[in-house]
């Protein structure tokens, strides 16, 4: 890398603290990542110096602000390879970019006996837009099934897509298994038959090279808050020629052209799509992020990443007693790593970490279809990012012993 | 203080409690019953209580929880076995001021064995998995039908 790992960790001041009297070790990245100094200086940066509303001022900090708006769209365009800043939508994050697909394109296009296609592994942002549109439509929602060790079944992908289909919607990272899904094989089965090709990004940006153009899906999903940005902001791509023919899902002020009394007309591509005061400083902060991952370089954060699942994976399957879900192949896994106790509920093995300063996620991880899939009410969840380091996944593998060896036998 | 400290949440009889479950299962005859959920973690507890001339005659539980969730239900049905619905009523109230712990005076033996469950209020993480049961109970008494409106459980906002 660019940067030792402990120059990396010195931007992050908030990993240098003590939980329960011990060294933090946070491994709960899924659920969101901890923030760079360099992040935080520019939303400060930002209100104390450059702070007005967007496209609407003709005085110099409303100038300013625009810039910084308008160019932090420019790094996100950069980041994901859109062939334009037009099809770059700044949203509240995934959540709100996949309800923005459900509610416009999806509204517009799906009819009765229509297919929408997911998967078991959705995340139930990627998921429940998805079943209130088919219910609304009375549309087919269908899921591909997985395989044994928790890869998306691409047999199963090439039955389930069907000239019917008019959607596939899929994560392309799993935040629970730790499985890269194939988009743009599925994107090029999803266009065989006429369908649009949806991927969920929010596991994927954060830690990989992910380019659009290369992948050909129609969408995608990705939040700011997963990959160092703030909370708040978040982005929703689509192809131009798709964002176009799409109504506008709110209306107000910024995304309007003309408006008459009894009729308007909208913006031009993005921002008919952005009504209202949108979250400058956090895309600001976003653009922020996007530098600093950039200066590091996204195949040098997954290769460090997959350095430490390679580490880690192994010592977790030597546990006794521990499962562990997904592929047990380092190769074949991320760095988010789910797994439980054998006879100890995922909250009970979560707050002995805490316990030891190892912050780790219990539950269903927003993924109930999952968990039902694979016969368990939770699960805990590792998570792993750029900032962690061989000794924090040392922590983690004692502090699971140490729990278990706990409730074995009653007191430490 | 690393795992140590678990001693305080998770003291043997709570353990006990959570491995071998006292009135688990179901009932022949229910007069009261709920399905309460944890929605953040999605624990599960079905309960049902046999009220008759204005006693808990007997009470059962299932579903699917943590060690704490399950030995607050198993201790909960211990407690309020024999007593009346307002007793009951009583108990779940100083339980929900147990476990929040602003008060540091609170007479908790009306609660037995689940007084132990007090130090959870160091665990504000883990509140809700004591409290489910006990509001199982609450909302399943106090339903006019007996038929407890099945529902999740909130956060507690008190500390
Ligand atoms: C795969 C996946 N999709 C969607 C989301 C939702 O992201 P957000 O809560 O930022 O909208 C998450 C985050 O938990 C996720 O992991």
């Amino acid at each position: 890398m660019v940067k030792s790992l402990n120059q990396i960790r010195n931007d992050f001041p908030i990993l240098d603290q003590k939980v329960n009297d011990e060294d933090l070790v946070y491994l709960d990245n899924a659920a969101t990542t901890q923030k760079p100094r360099a992040v935080v200086e520019a939303l400060a940066h930002y209100y104390y110096t450059d702070n007005a509303n967007v496209h609407r001022g003709v005085h110099t900090l409303a100038e300013r602000a625009t810039a910084d708006f308008e160019a932090a769209r420019e790094k996100v365009r950069a980041f994901i390879n859109a062939r334009s800043t037009t099809e770059v939508l700044f949203t509240r994050g995934t959540t709100t970019s996949l309800n923005w697909i459900a509610a416009s394109y999806g509204e517009k296009v799906i009819g009765a006996g229509d297919e929408i296609v997911i998967s078991y592994m959705e995340h139930h942002s990627n998921l429940v837009p998805w079943q209130q549109l088919a219910l609304r439509k009375k549309a087919t929602l269908k899921y591909i099934k997985m395989t044994a060790d928790g890869h998306l079944d691409m047999t199963d992908a090439a039955e389930q897509i069907t000239d019917k289909t008019k959607i596939v919607a899929i994560a392309q990272v799993s935040n629970v298994l730790g499985v890269v899904n194939p988009i743009k094989a599925l994107a090029k089965l999803a266009h065989e038959h006429g369908a649009i090709m949806v991927a969920d990004g929010a596991q994927s940006l954060p830690n990989m090279p992910v380019d659009v153009q290369e992948l050909d899906c129609d969408f995608l999903a990705f939040s700011g808050h997963k990959m160092l940005g703030p909370t708040g902001i978040g982005v929703l791509y689509g192809k131009e020629a798709i964002l176009n023919e799409m109504p506008p899902i709110e209306f107000g002020g910024e995304m309007i052209d003309f408006v008459d009394l009894f009729q308007s007309s909208w913006k031009e591509l993005p921002w008919k799509f952005e009504a209202g005061t949108p979250d400058i400083s956090g895309a600001i902060g976003l653009g922020a992020a996007i530098d600093y991952l950039s200066a590091i370089g996204m195949a040098n954060v997954q290769a460090h990443e997959q350095e430490l699942v390679n580490y880690v994976l192994p010592k977790l399957l030597a546990i006794d007693d521990l499962t562990v879900y997904g592929p047990h192949d380092p190769a074949q896994h991320t760095g988010v790593i789910a797994f439980n106790l054998n006879g100890l509920h995922p909250h009970d093995l979560a707050t002995g970490l805490d316990m030891e300063g190892v912050a780790v996620r219990a539950g269903h991880h927003c993924a109930q279809p999952l968990m039902k899939y694979l016969k368990v009410p939770a699960t805990a969840r590792a998570s792993f990012y750029l900032y962690n380091t061989k000794a924090d996944a040392d922590r983690l593998v004692d502090a699971i012993v140490a729990t278990k060896e706990f409730f074995k036998h009653g007191t430490v | 203080m690393a795992l140590s400290s678990l001693d305080n949440l998770y003291r043997q009889v709570i353990l006990d409690h959570s491995a071998h479950p006292h009135h688990h299962g179901h009932l022949q005859q229910v007069t009261n019953e709920i399905e309460m959920r944890n929605p953040t973690c999605g624990d599960v507890i079905q309960l049902e209580v046999a009220v008759f001339n204005d006693k808990i005659n007997d009470i059962a539980f299932s579903g699917d929880g943590c060690t704490i969730s399950q030995a607050s239900a198993s201790m909960m049905t211990d407690a309020v076995i024999g007593n009346t619905p307002a007793q009951a009523e009583e108990m779940v109230q100083v339980f929900s001021k147990m476990i929040i712990g602003d008060q540091p005076n609170l007479d908790t033996k009306i609660l037995e064995d689940a007084s132990v469950l007090n130090g959870v209020a160091k665990f504000p993480a883990r509140i809700k998995c004591a409290a489910l049961a006990w509001k199982a109970l609450n909302n399943a008494l106090t339903s006019n039908d007996g038929k407890g409106k099945a529902g999740q459980i909130v956060e507690h906002h008190d500390n």
